[in-house]
């Protein structure tokens, strides 16, 4: 079914009129209640009082992951503190994450693009979902739980983790849907083997899987494992979290809800629209937010994005599954993860900059696995065994203090770590996705 | 009277312990004590070596990462009880030991240990004071 047909099957004429609309009010808003963005017009001299159709966007400036950094922790906020009704954090660049605030409206704002995406998946109302996602300060579970509710499934929240409740449940009350990340579904097909459950006879018929990048490949692994079809969700919490785009059951591309998250994408080195189907970085504007709009948002995600009407009905563009990052980022068991927090964390402990490199691994069916690589210098070198342990376990603390994840940490011999002559290579990345 | 021994951090890499061998031993520097203290993915050699000084710069320029400790060399009898007796010693004046080792050569007809004390100088007055003989540097080149 298709949630919100008015929407999700307008045409042409009518969505550059609702999104020309969306933006002219926008930008106007943000200029009187937004301290940043009324400076940022300012000093890039977009005049927003002259943006009165969506195709004038382009002389609209952009907004980047630094701006939200520095903003940190509610200076990008456009309503006043006392409105916000919800607060999430994602991975910042440094010690501090990035935070994003929702108003009532904006919740529901999310409900409905995560309703679009559940019935886009498959999902009809009366269905039973179980969500796996974290719930909390992630964005994976309440975003799924709004959508969930709005469209009228049953929910079990279960958060991730406990692989083994998660099997019982399913078996027990025989969830129709499954939301979490790819590599966990397929984490779970061990563990129901050694329960003695079958996976091709769950409960599951489909799965709607994200936050972390897979391949069609794997795609295949889990539909033949589980029975279930498996779809694509996209999202990142500064646009909303999940539900900016979701594959429908033709598989074809990710239908991005265009009336509220308008999509651009730009060509790396002009910094122009890219040309048709040509792939590029995506930039997303948020039509209708209130507590934290953005305008032109640079993901640093890698697409390609396709206007053609989809064959499910739907006009919504679809862009591709993503093909890179602009940026050194990585995913981690879901978790956004960059090279510069773990120089960071290391600056702290020993006010040098050690070199250091990030090993990501997947061993077939587990979950990822991060080592993290620090050159022992003379600074931080001690004679004593015990002194050295607990270097590497203070290490270990800080990174999943600010990181949030488990890392290994390795000392090595100074100059292990192989130089490049340009950038230095963070990270090693092993996993086949 | 105290010693300088030489600390080295090296991975647990096939080659690294032979490479740094070679390394002191093509200049000439001689190996008077050694040990490794290992984990499962480091272990820190300490040497007590004839040229520190030489050996340390030596170590630098080749990227290995060093450092100096203080060690009290002491003479031990050679003869069943004889650690047991200094470390009664010790022991009863509250003097803690991180760890220690044995030299290579004997020192005259005493076997000769490296100790690593919490607090070298209190360590050498109680020993002293107990009779018990501190190998000096200039003395260990001739071990």
């Amino acid at each position: 079914m298709i949630f919100n047909e008015k929407f999700e099957c307008m045409g042409e004429a009518e969505m550059k009129k609702l999104q020309s609309e969306r933006l002219s009010k926008l930008v106007s808003r943000l200029d009187s209640s937004s301290p940043f963005y009324k400076k940022r017009f300012a000093d890039t001299k977009a005049a927003p009082g002259k943006i009165k159709s969506i195709e004038d966007i382009k002389k609209l400036p952009f907004t980047t992951k630094e701006d939200l950094r520095d903003a940190y922790p509610f200076n990008l906020f456009s309503s006043p503190l006392k409105s916000i009704s919800e607060i999430h954090v994602s991975s910042g660049t440094t010690g501090n994450p990035t935070v994003v605030g929702y108003t009532k409206n904006d919740i529901k704002l999310w409900g409905e693009v995560m309703a679009r995406s559940l019935a886009c998946a498959g999902a009809v109302p009366g269905d039973m979902i179980q969500i796996a996602y974290g719930y909390g300060l992630f964005t994976g579970g309440l975003g799924f739980h709004y959508g969930a509710q709005e469209l009228g499934l049953t929910i079990i929240p279960c958060s991730s983790g406990q692989s083994k409740r998660q099997l019982k449940l399913m078996t027990d009350f025989k969830p129709r849907i499954l939301a979490c990340t790819p590599s966990y579904c397929l984490y779970l097909a061990e563990d129901a083997k050694e329960l003695g459950l079958d996976p091709k006879n769950s409960s599951w018929e489909i799965g709607s899987f994200g936050a972390e990048p897979w391949s069609d490949a794997m795609r295949c692994e889990i539909e033949k494992t589980w029975g279930m079809s498996a779809t694509d969700v996209y999202g990142l919490s500064e646009i909303t979290g999940p539900g900016v785009a979701h594959e429908c059951h033709l598989k074809y591309g990710l239908h991005i809800h265009s009336d509220v998250f308008f999509p651009e994408i730009i060509n790396l080195k002009t910094g122009e629209e890219a040309g048709p189907g040509e792939p590029g970085e995506l930039v997303v504007t948020t039509l209708t937010k209130e507590g934290i709009p953005l305008i032109r948002y640079r993901t640093r995600d890698i697409v390609s994005i396709d206007y053609e009407k989809c064959a499910c009905g739907r006009t919504s563009p679809r862009i591709s599954k993503i093909r890179g990052r602009t940026d050194d980022m990585i995913i981690v068991r879901g978790i956004n993860v960059f090279p510069s927090q773990i120089e960071h964390v290391l600056l702290n402990i020993e006010g040098t900059k050690p070199h250091y490199q990030l090993i990501v691994d997947r061993k077939e069916r587990e979950l990822d696995e991060l080592e993290v690589l620090v050159e022992v210098e003379e600074k931080i070198f001690s004679d004593e065994m015990s002194k050295l342990k607990q270097l590497e376990e203070h290490i270990r603390d800080e990174i999943a203090s600010v990181l949030g994840i488990c890392a290994k940490v390795r000392l090595v011999e100074p100059k292990s770590i192989e130089r490049s002559e340009g950038k230095a290579k963070r990270v090693v990345d092993k996993r086949k996705l | 009277m105290k010693i300088k021994q030489l600390s080295v951090f090296l991975e647990n890499r096939s080659g690294r312990l032979y490479e740094l061998c070679e390394l002191l031993g093509r200049n000439k520097i001689n190996i008077k004590a050694l040990t490794i203290a290992e984990s499962p993915e480091f272990g820190i050699v300490r040497l007590v070596v004839d040229k520190i000084e030489k050996a340390i710069e030596l170590l630098k320029a080749n990227s290995f990462t060093a450092n100096i400790t203080d060690i009290v060399a002491v003479e031990v009898g050679d003869q069943p009880g004889g650690l047991a007796g200094i470390l009664k010693v010790l022991n009863g004046a509250g003097v803690n030991i991180e760890y220690m080792y044995g030299f290579v050569e004997k020192s005259k007809d005493k076997a000769l240990m490296v100790f690593r004390f919490e607090d070298p100088d209190r360590a050498i007055e109680v020993l002293q004071k107990n009779g018990f003989g501190i190998v000096g540097s200039k003395d260990i080149a001739g071990v």
